[in-house]
């Protein structure tokens, strides 16, 4: 499957969906999506790294925790990432984002994530191959 | 939404009868036209609330419902502790406390037309706004810590702000029972940088002028007048908030299973009110509302200042400070007795009527104002509570127009730099970092607040007094 990510709909917030062959390559895309709620994703360069982990047993409470954490580093550093390398393992997710400081000028950021909820939660594999990680992102 | 589901109560009151899981009805207050336009899903979302534990008389919409998570955007909710009742992470939302306060200035029109560009810009270079703003204010773990148990007292204590605002603040400027020590370091993390900042999205500085007034005595005694310039601010308790929402959402939607609470939808995530989680969240989330409250009373110091370079002898006097998402213990007459309740407001405002208690002693005997939220190009409202609002949904109202467009489809109708030009022509400037966001927030992507406003007044939950239109938008 061609990894890719899209928006979709809900009245006053907004969701995402990534979709990839693997959750971590789904969650990464999920990723992207959140990242283009708030800029325009060519606009962020991926000159600065940053390590994330978090854990949970459960896959689609874990894709919640990978999207909190990434609306924390958002938040505390003041920076928009725009390339996401995942991977999971026994229930603890590892990524690195890549990304730089707000230019406000630049990245003329539209809106903040407040945070991931588990409105539209869902992470499965998906019956033609791959696999689909989504939920509503409070903006 | 299909209003053959409903019982017509009256013309601006339906009730979804309880069935299947449904502990207690749910009732909608709306004009049949906004209760037609309204998501199905706030019905839906309706009934998941009425089947929680403990809810006590019936789960209400008010009429600026829409589509939330969880509860519906517009939900009220009260739950008993001592009948199993649960408190909800969800039913509060991710920005606790987020409110509007509006405030006098003793200006009238022709002052700010005189000088409405300045006075923009002024103000817009004067308040931090926008995603990766941050405040000029930075707290060490002692000031995080007073901040989070004192509210708008602590900041007035720090110079920002006079005594007499706190009489203006609902529960005096600090909300009891505020637990700092059940805030982890990761919302204090997000927080350290955002004191005195006002956000994005929907929230906003408005300049306004009062264009119309209903009900002249009440008016009077608020301090209202036609053509006088007020100034409202709608924000809240900024990353911390959010992060205290985050956590608990998750934690409580994990252990809810364990308290026998079986969720009709994860989002309505929650712990009984006297469970450990249940304590720790109530604790965490007065400590957020403090933090909403400090954070209005700072940007009001601001917005004083900023003022005050323009009209170096304004006086800006607070008229009231009213928080939309909350949940807090108050006692309520129910079927004759009098009961304390833990009352869920998710995008619905406290509305006290003449003589309540805990009313400031400058509006016991006229009522509390309601202060109603526009949407950058149209008008704010002003209401006043009502003595009926307990028995129709334990003293609250609306608390603005209410979403009725997604921000996909008002990014696909219009675009930021037309909207912001085509209402510089109506007169009302907006600055804002994102033209994207401007559109986002188009006034045609939210319904007609002055239906929804005229419905509370019909419904009885809060009555109209004056009507206030926009000059200057801050928008975050």
């Amino acid at each position: 499957m061609q990894a890719h990510w899209e928006h979709f709909e809900h009245l006053a917030d907004i969701g995402v969906r990534g979709y990839g062959d693997t959750p971590a390559e789904a969650f990464a895309q999920a990723a992207l999506a959140l990242t283009a709620i708030v800029t325009e994703l060519e606009a962020v360069r991926p000159v600065e790294q940053v390590a994330v982990r978090c854990e949970d047993e459960d896959l689609e409470y874990l894709f919640v925790a990978w999207l909190n954490a990434l609306v924390f580093e958002m938040a505390t550093r003041r920076m928009l990432f725009s390339r996401f390398d995942v991977q999971i393992e026994a229930g603890v997710l590892r990524a690195t984002l890549c990304g730089e400081t707000v230019d406000r000028e630049r990245h003329r950021p539209v809106v903040e994530v407040k945070g991931a909820t588990l409105t539209e939660l869902a992470v499965h594999s998906l019956p033609e191959g791959g696999w689909l990680a989504q939920c509503i992102v409070d903006v | 939404m299909d209003v053959q589901r409903f019982e017509r109560m009256t013309d601006f009151a339906w009730r979804l009868p309880a069935q299947g899981a449904m502990r207690v009805p749910g009732v909608i207050y709306a004009s049949e036209s906004l209760l037609r336009d309204m998501d199905d899903k706030v019905g839906e979302q309706l009934a998941n609330v009425a089947a929680l534990p403990g809810i006590v008389s019936a789960a209400y919409a008010m009429p600026d419902a829409h589509w939330g998570y969880g509860f519906p955007i517009g939900g009220v909710a009260a739950f008993d502790a001592a009948e199993g009742g649960v408190i909800s992470a969800g039913g509060v939302g991710f920005d606790i406390s987020c409110g509007v306060r509006t405030l006098h200035t003793g200006l009238m029109e022709a002052d700010v037309l005189a000088v409405q560009e300045e006075l923009a810009e002024q103000l817009f270079w004067s308040i931090p706004a926008g995603v990766g703003s941050t405040g000029a204010i930075r707290l060490n773990s002692t000031e995080m810590h007073d901040m989070l148990a004192g509210g708008a007292r602590w900041a007035v204590g720090r110079g920002w702000g006079c005594e007499e605002d706190l009489q203006r603040i609902e529960e005096q400027g600090c909300m009891a029972g505020a637990d700092p020590d059940a805030v982890s370091d990761h919302a204090k993390r997000r927080q350290r940088d955002e004191m005195g900042t006002l956000g994005s999205g929907n929230h906003y500085l408005e300049v306004q002028k009062v264009t119309e007034v209903y009900d002249a005595e009440t008016a009077a005694a608020f301090g209202l007048r036609p053509g006088q310039i007020k100034v409202s601010i709608h924000c809240g308790s900024r990353g911390l908030g959010h992060q205290i929402g985050t956590e608990f959402l998750t934690r409580m939607a994990k252990t809810a299973g364990q308290y026998g609470i079986s969720l009709p939808d994860r989002e309505l995530a929650c712990a009984p009110i006297d469970s450990p989680v249940g304590q720790r969240y109530i604790g965490a989330m007065r400590a957020g509302i403090n933090c909403a409250l400090a954070n209005r009373q700072i940007i009001t110091h601001l917005t004083r200042q900023a003022f005050a370079r323009l009209f170096p002898d304004v006086d800006m006097p607070l008229l009231y400070d009213v928080s939309h998402n909350t949940c807090k213990l108050e006692t309520h007459e129910i079927d004759g007795a009098q009961r304390a309740v833990y009352v869920h407001r998710k995008g619905a405002t406290r509305a006290l009527g003449p003589g309540h208690p805990d009313l400031p002693p400058a509006f016991t005997a006229i009522g509390q104002p309601v202060l109603i939220g526009g949407t950058m190009g149209t008008a704010s409202y002003i209401l006043v509570g009502t003595r009926e609002s307990e028995q129709r949904a334990f003293s609250s109202a609306c608390h603005g127009a209410g979403r009725a467009m997604s921000r996909h489809q008002a990014t696909r109708q219009w675009r930021g730099r037309a909207l912001r030009d085509e209402l510089a022509q109506r007169g009302i400037l907006v600055r804002s970092p994102s033209d994207r966001g401007i559109a986002e927030e188009a006034p045609g992507a939210y319904k007609d607040v002055g239906g929804v406003v005229e419905s509370a007044d019909r419904a009885g939950l809060a009555r109209r007094v004056a009507r206030l239109e926009p000059l200057i938008c801050i928008k975050g």
